[in-house]
């Protein structure tokens, strides 16, 4: 079945964010995965008429992204993370237990419970949340310093349809209303959460107990030497600097060319 | 004498409503926009050469030469962008986020800046899509910044005007890797590109492009506020001003520890009281997993970019990484290699069947089969992989092996002698007695 044309509406909508309407097959694919589950066939046809694509086009995006599933997803999405510094303080024993608790394995979705909730179980890659290991993500939010007992109590919960809480982050809704907000419409929950959780501020406190800081601002205004007009020969020295830098600069700048900065 | 830790980035994070445009502006937040409007566009690239500011997502690149590689206006007609790399992937990397989460204004300022420095009129924030708080956060922030005139046009009269999108990612780490997020951002497969051109010259659709790290945007408010020399007064001589060091893994207070540049580990981890009780460290990785391994002989390597190059390693995106003795160095290895595996884009031959190999051959020693002939083997892959491919995603996955073999020579042969992993998976948890 073809997508209702509000979503076909939405679908403009995030083109026309950007200079070039194709920049916004990722946020509309995410749109897709919310109103279908999964990237589907319908999905696919949806994104390449909207920006004169042939379906192939977009399949070729589509299946590039590990966050897009070919697959129906479950109410809510589950993924530990089983990379190293994770795996070694817990993740692999979470990710195990979870599996067997769920009796699904990798990327495999429960049947739905007598409330009608699923959960699709996955490992994942860091999660950029190392000082909180071992971490898992319930549709993407943060659940800090799990083990294997908490996180089975989180699956348990959200299968009986309990409220649960992120640790730095939201009420869970659902893996469909997160792949909305990723598509670039806000859910309201924003304010939910605190700013930091504890291993965030923990150097921030270890400066406030030993009186620590930055030293305060330079005393003369900054940018008032660069804007004094300067006579022909600093004029002259500067530019040689520059050019003698950026020939410098050009030099690694080919030797770094995998630079990701 | 600077202190010990320097918070200027994560300063704000404890206030109440951190995240909020009232609290950032009782913070004293946009005052540095406020200042960056009234001064001409090249004296604020002037000013970040002169910090000596360096790129924050590993390479170390020097921020204000790489915008002043822009091809002048004249030369170059089509529309120059901005482009923030927010898409923190890198195994250990977890500076980002939080600052993402916390202070979300942090980064739009240093975006309004640093587009009005290059003259950018269109800017992007690319963060990955696998963090929906702070996707959620950012976007408020950009909404917010609109509606307090910090962004649209004419920006507080100026004269000067932007449009911000925040772009969510759908999970990739060779994303991270600034062609392939460009590619990305375009609707296309996240795959590198070759270089030359450089995005200076042809980043975003063809046009002049500065793409920067998160970190690095969200330290230009803070030279603009507080003059370059102050920057510059921090850090070491080559790599100036402050970071901030992620530390995570066995150590008894893992978190964020803002320091000017050329701290050592002995002191954070005296900062983070030690490793668990009862175990010693064992390896570390300064700046995230594609990052050479180091051992407890480099507790005193500065953390410059500079003195982490001469030990052996680099600096990267300071990705503190702690290991114990309780952890096998093989097991962690072949993780990382599997990650590796699993993120090459597969576009340049070496890293796409090189990782697979390598994988092949590491499992194969961590069940203590194969012989000590595989450790030579292992080399001879990553040979075959370092430096033969469009990005360093094959380069770094070459690092932990190479110098584990170094550094752990022993351990890998102890899977031989013992048939298998010597070590209790166990006894590495975070909730292990032992």
């Amino acid at each position: 079945m073809s997508l209702a044309p509000e979503t076909y509406d939405e679908l403009r909508e995030i083109a026309a964010r950007y200079p070039q309407a194709r920049s916004g097959l990722l946020p509309m694919l995410h749109l897709v995965q919310s109103v279908e589950g999964r990237v589907t066939p319908e999905g696919i046809e949806a994104c390449a008429e909207v920006l004169g694509l042939t379906p192939a086009e977009v399949s070729g995006v589509a299946t590039f992204y590990t966050m897009y599933k070919r697959n129906p997803v479950g109410t809510h999405h589950v993924g530990v993370c089983t990379n190293t510094l994770c795996a070694v303080m817990g993740g692999d024993a979470i990710f195990a237990r979870l599996r067997e608790h769920l009796g699904v394995g990798n990327d495999e979705t429960t049947p739905e419970s007598a409330d009608g909730l699923s959960i699709t179980l996955e490992h994942v890659e860091c999660n950029a949340a190392c000082d909180y290991a071992p971490v898992m993500m319930v549709n993407w939010e943060f659940f800090d310093n799990q083990t294997p007992e908490s996180a089975v109590q989180v699956v348990d919960d959200l299968r009986a349809g309990r409220e649960v809480t992120a640790s730095r982050g939201a009420r869970i809704t659902s893996w469909r209303e997160a792949e909305r907000v990723l598509a670039g419409f806000e859910d309201g929950l924003v304010d939910e959460g605190p700013a930091a959780g504890e291993a965030s501020l923990v150097g921030l406190a270890i400066a406030g107990e030993n009186g620590w800081a930055a030293p305060p601002s330079d005393p003369a205004p900054a940018g008032e030497s660069a804007t004094v007009p300067a006579d022909g020969k600093l004029e002259a020295a500067k530019e040689a600097d520059t050019r003698r830098a950026e020939a410098e600069t050009v030099a690694e700048a080919s030797q770094e060319e995998g630079s990701d900065d | 004498m600077t202190d010990t830790l320097t918070p200027v980035l994560t300063a704000n994070w404890a206030a109440d409503r951190a995240w909020t445009l009232d609290a950032y502006t009782a913070q004293g937040g946009y005052q540095a926009l406020q200042k960056a409007l009234t001064l001409l566009p090249d004296d604020i690239v002037t000013m970040v050469k002169d910090a000596g500011l360096r790129g924050r997502g590993g390479a170390g690149f020097p921020t204000g030469m790489k915008w002043g590689f822009l091809p002048p206006p004249d030369s170059n007609p089509n529309p120059r962008y901005l482009v923030v790399n927010a898409d923190e992937s890198e195994p250990g990397t977890c500076k980002d986020i939080p600052l993402m989460m916390a202070s979300p204004h942090t980064l739009v300022e240093g975006v309004i800046i640093s587009s009005y420095a290059i003259r950018a009129e269109r800017a992007f924030i690319y963060v990955r899509g696998e963090v929906l708080h702070v996707v959620r956060r950012l976007r408020a922030a950009v909404r917010e910044a609109y509606a307090a005139g910090h962004l649209g046009q004419d920006i507080h009269g100026s004269g000067y005007s932007l449009e911000l999108v925040v772009h969510a990612g759908a999970g990739a780490y060779i994303c991270g890797e600034e062609t392939a997020l460009l590619d990305s951002l375009e609707g296309r497969r996240g795959q590198p590109r070759l270089r030359p051109p450089f995005p200076a010259v042809a980043g975003l659709y063809a046009s002049p492009t500065v793409i920067n790290n998160a970190e690095s945007i969200a330290s230009v408010p803070s030279i603009v506020k507080n003059g370059a020399d102050w920057f510059a007064g921090m850090g070491t001589e080559k790599s100036a001003g402050f970071g901030i060091f992620s530390l995570s893994g066995h150590v008894k207070r893992p978190g964020q520890y803002e320091a000017p540049l050329g701290i050592t580990l002995r002191t954070l981890l005296e900062l983070a009281g030690g490793v668990r009780d009862g175990h010693e460290l064992k390896f570390w990785t300064p700046g995230g997993s594609s990052t050479p391994l180091f051992t407890a002989e480099h507790l005193d390597v500065p953390l410059d970019f500079e003195g982490v190059a001469a030990a052996g390693s680099m600096l990267g995106t300071r990705a503190l990484q702690i290991f114990d003795d309780s952890v096998c160095v093989v097991r962690a290895v072949l993780r990382w290699t599997e990650f590796y595996k699993h993120e090459s884009c597969g576009k340049c031959t070496p890293c796409r069947e090189g990782t697979y190999w390598l994988v092949q051959v590491l499992e194969r020693l961590e069940k203590g089969q194969g012989s000590e002939a595989d450790l030579d083997l292992l080399l001879d892959q990553c040979d075959n992989i370092l430096g033969r491919a469009f990005c360093a995603l094959g380069d770094g996955a070459t690092s932990p092996i190479t110098s584990s073999i170094a550094y752990f020579r022993a351990e890998y042969l102890a899977h031989l002698e013992h048939g298998g992993c010597p070590f209790d998976p166990a006894a590495s948890t975070a909730w292990s007695e032992s």
